[in-house]
């Protein structure tokens, strides 16, 4: 351009591709506490990822082994010796179960998140750019959900589905359907206000004007566009898909020692241990759910306060004077956050 | 309040000396103000002018202590002695209002929706009362607040200060905004594009209304615009401010008639003149009415439908043109005038509602999708907002090849040779259809929109203020692109404006719309050289020129008319 005042782009200013992950260019972005909050949350949700993974490495004993070759293994004993974490009234190993427990919860939370993920996305979008009686209903029905306390729903459903006792399989299934109906309606009204805030945007109608149909502007334009906010609904979702499931667990509905270790039942079997001074049943699990939310909840609130400018703390500039070249690629900077947001 | 005037004295009420502002953000620190000093003397008018980016914004900002938190600025500012920028923030409190005051860009939005205008303003007089560690009366405050509306103009302010901003139109709201601004009967006010969102006629009132508070109070004025038009109404000095530096600091009259660098020169020479460079210029009659008419509305009406119980809003009421092969329509008209409801009618974007509509013969009235489909892809559109208009997740190469892809399902190589010829042809390198839409600047992308509506070579393109949101220099550039594309493709185009001149510059045919009607039609020389209705002639009245000394001759031989 011949104008003096078009600032030319800075050739190529996108990072490379790993630098430009979530998580990665998030952890870039930030300082400080919320440099500080982001990595606990990091370290927390990354120990229960490997936990998971290798529970059969790291777990003594398996979830349900009452005995070994040394013979049974002795009830309510206390820390110590063979068995780190004590064992419980039942025999179990609580080091184990707490391990163990870990796949259980990231199979609930990867189920449960991405059924409603994918069914709440799609009707989202649907709903919303279509409109009309189609909209009225899904809202009225995702309202109805809201409505009803979500442990509730999760009762209903869990016996609805396996009858309130079962196998793992079963179990997870039950745990995260009920979960799934709860979920959906959140991930419904957010995609849906979304596709309605993008629906009049002058791009949609841009396309809309060179004869696009509905399906190719729905997932081009403003699936694309609507979806963006979506990582962050999962890692605080995530952690609210396990306080549900220890929620059932600990009510009765949840999977039977046998079939899995699930923290939310070990909690219950400790109630009666707590009068009688035997802490260690109870203390362990409940600290490996409390970990685990506080480091998806850490890692979610972080990352939506670092999507945010406004809310996203920054170096000090530095009070010196500048060159101009520094200027130009922070004012193509600006111009891709503005555009962006 | 005459303890204020005392203190003003004949020194200078503002002096800004080396100021620096760096804004801390991702990308590194950003220099927004590297290195300004001017100074306002008592009763004048200094405008700060300069394109987006030229830290004019910024640095009225400081004045008053608005930065955000990621700014820090050094240097001097000082007002009545105090240095703002080193004050601490009660000493900063105190200074607000009292001895500065702002006036902002939107009226709708400076003002809380929730309270009365005479509690709003009023509310800087209690502020200020109790640091004193005195109290103002109710009573006291409301009659000040009185006082203050009747000063900017507002009919009846015993009554309408217990109004909500929502029952004052938009000029008033804008002066009861600078009614706040004078509640305390500041020495200095800044007004940062105080009409930019305003229409032209209700900008020459709010113009005239500040020459007014100088001339009666003394009030300095800092005018912050890009506006040249307004410059030259108004300001008695002007400091052109270009990517954070001063380049140029003299009086109107001079700066006019003799710019001495080289930007101003650039800048003043893009600002469209009225009646300069017209399209239609040696015409004497229409031209192009051989060919194939491709638009016809007869009797259009296009009504919103009411809430339930009340009448609908009729945006277009019967409104009667034809567009014919080849020629440029130019359709003006102020906001609320229903030019772009008539525009996205075109495209089939609103429904007609009364009258016919005729698009390439086919009747708009009873539009359904699946019929007007084939039509669309003879139809161009080139939207207000580059910025929005432009899906962010794709590449420019990708939006423009959409309705190639869409309508005739080429070979990614077709596309991709289409699309770079396109781009070319629009003067982007090809190389530009990888990029993404933010990585252009505005202008080039208002050009990419322009090849997206062009690659189907369609017979009709509708551009609804595709410069509005552009600088004035880019926005000449871009103006006379699309006059060598149009002349070059030859097709047919309906061009949207608010601005008088810019549809002058490119239209052969110019329609004026006042509240929903054309009052006016003609070759456009004749509607902006002789204007035939009262509305075109107050409409060409209030366009301020970019020259202080005509617009001075023009202010007066137009009072008695604007006054009406």
């Amino acid at each position: 351009m011949s104008t003096p005042t078009t600032v030319e782009p800075a050739a190529d200013p996108r990072a490379p591709l790993f630098r430009r992950l979530p998580v990665i260019s998030h952890f870039n972005k930030s300082v400080g506490l919320q440099r500080g909050m982001l990595v606990a949350g990091l370290i927390l949700t990354t120990a229960f990822v490997l936990t998971a993974i290798f529970a059969p490495l790291l777990a003594p004993y398996g979830y349900a082994q009452l005995s070994d070759a040394d013979g049974s293994f002795p009830a309510q004993q206390a820390p110590g010796g063979k068995h780190l974490l004590g064992t419980t009234v039942g025999g179990y190993d609580v080091l184990s179960r707490v391990i163990w427990g870990t796949q259980t919860a990231i199979m609930v939370i990867v189920v449960a998140v991405l059924m409603s993920i994918f069914i709440g996305v799609i009707l989202g979008l649907v709903s919303g750019y279509i409109g009309g009686w189609l909209d009225r209903i899904l809202v009225v029905v995702a309202d109805a959900i809201y409505a009803f306390p979500s442990l509730l729903v999760a009762i209903v459903m869990a016996i609805v589905i396996s009858g309130g006792q079962s196998s793992l399989l079963g179990g997870i299934m039950a745990a995260a359907i009920s979960i799934t109906v709860v979920f959906i309606p959140q991930y419904f009204r957010v995609i849906r206000a979304e596709t309605i805030r993008l629906k009049a945007e002058p791009f949609v109608e841009a396309a809309k004007v060179v004869g696009a149909s509905d399906i190719r502007i729905m997932s081009r334009h403003i699936y694309k566009n609507a979806t963006r906010t979506l990582p962050l609904i999962f890692t605080l979702n995530a952690s609210e898909a396990i306080l549900t499931m220890a929620g059932l667990g600990f009510l009765g509905f949840g999977i039977e020692p046998s079939s899995a270790a699930e923290w939310g039942f070990d909690l219950k079997q400790a109630l009666a241990d707590t009068t009688s001074g035997i802490w260690w049943t109870g203390v362990f699990p409940g600290l490996a759910i409390v970990l685990t939310v506080v480091g998806l909840t850490l890692m979610g609130e972080s990352i939506n306060d670092l999507n945010d400018p406004r809310l996203r703390g920054r170096k000090k500039a530095a009070s010196g004077k500048g060159g101009p070249d520094s200027n130009a690629a922070a004012k193509a900077g600006i111009q891709a956050e503005v555009s962006s947001s | 309040m005459t303890t204020n005037i005392d203190k003003r004295g004949t020194g200078p009420v503002l002096d800004i000396d080396h100021l620096k502002v760096t804004f801390a953000t991702d990308a590194g620190d950003v220099y927004a103000v590297k290195d300004v000093s001017l100074e306002v003397r008592p009763g004048e008018v200094v405008a700060i002018v300069g394109e987006s980016g030229s830290g004019k914004t910024v640095t009225a900002k400081t004045i008053l202590g608005l930065l955000p938190e990621t700014a820090i600025s050094s240097g001097a500012v000082l007002i009545n002695g105090n240095n703002v920028i080193s004050v601490s923030a009660a000493k900063l409190r105190q200074i607000r209002g009292r001895d500065v005051a702002m006036v902002f860009q939107e009226p709708s939005t400076a003002l809380n929706p929730v309270f009365t205008v005479g509690w709003q303003i009023a509310e800087g007089i209690r502020a200020h009362a109790h640091g004193k560690g005195g109290k103002v009366s109710a009573k006291e405050a409301k009659s000040r607040a009185i006082e203050a509306l009747r000063k900017v103009g507002i009919p009846d302010p015993e009554n309408r200060v217990d109004y909500y901003p929502h029952q004052f139109s938009g000029g008033q709201k804008q002066r009861v905004v600078i009614a706040a601004a004078l509640a305390l009967n500041p020495g200095l006010i800044v007004a940062d594009e105080p009409t930019t969102a305003l229409d032209v006629t209700v900008q020459a009132e709010i113009l005239q209304l500040l020459r007014d508070l100088r001339d009666k109070y003394g009030t300095s004025i800092v005018l912050i615009t890009h506006n040249m038009g307004v410059v030259a109404d108004l300001a008695d000095r002007v400091v052109v401010m270009y990517q954070g530096d001063v380049v140029e600091e003299a009086t109107a009259k001079v700066l006019f008639a003799e710019p001495k660098q080289e930007y101003t020169r650039k800048l003043l020479a893009a600002v469209p003149h009225l009646g300069r460079n017209s399209a239609s210029e040696g015409l004497t009659a229409r031209a192009h009415q051989g060919g194939k008419v491709l638009v016809e509305a007869k009797g259009l009406t296009i009504e919103y439908p009411g809430r339930l119980g009340s009448p609908g809003f009729k945006a277009v009421d019967g409104v009667s043109f034809t567009l014919s092969e080849g020629e440029v329509f130019g359709l003006v008209g102020e906001s609320g005038s229903g030019k772009t409801t008539i525009g996205r009618a075109i495209a089939g974007l609103n429904r007609t509602t009364g009258g016919s509509l005729k698009v390439l013969g086919y009747e708009m009235l009873n539009l359904k999708e699946r019929t007007f489909k084939p039509l669309r892809k003879e139809i161009g559109f080139v939207f207000q907002d580059p910025a929005a208009s432009f899906n962010p997740q794709l590449t420019i190469g990708d939006c423009v090849a959409e309705p190639l892809i869409i309508h005739s399902n080429p070979s990614p190589a077709q596309a991709r040779k289409r699309v770079g010829e396109l781009l070319e042809s629009v003067q982007l390198p090809a190389s530009y259809a990888d990029r993404f839409p933010h990585e252009l600047s505005g202008g080039q992308r208002q050009r990419a929109s322009l090849a997206r509506a062009l690659i189907l070579n369609p017979k009709l393109l509708i551009a609804d203020e595709p410069t509005s949101a552009l600088d004035v220099s880019v926005q000449a550039v871009v103006l006379e692109l699309f006059k060598d594309i149009q002349a070059e493709f030859g097709f047919a185009a309906l061009f949207i404006s608010h601005d008088l001149a810019v549809v002058d510059i490119l239209s052969h045919w110019v329609g004026v719309l006042y509240k929903g009607k054309l009052v006016e039609q003609g070759l456009g020389t004749q509607v902006m050289g002789a204007p035939q209705h009262d509305y075109t002639r107050r409409l060409i009245a209030s366009l301020p020129v970019p020259d202080p000394d005509e617009q001075a001759k023009r202010r007066e031989a137009n009072r008695a008319l604007l006054a009406g």
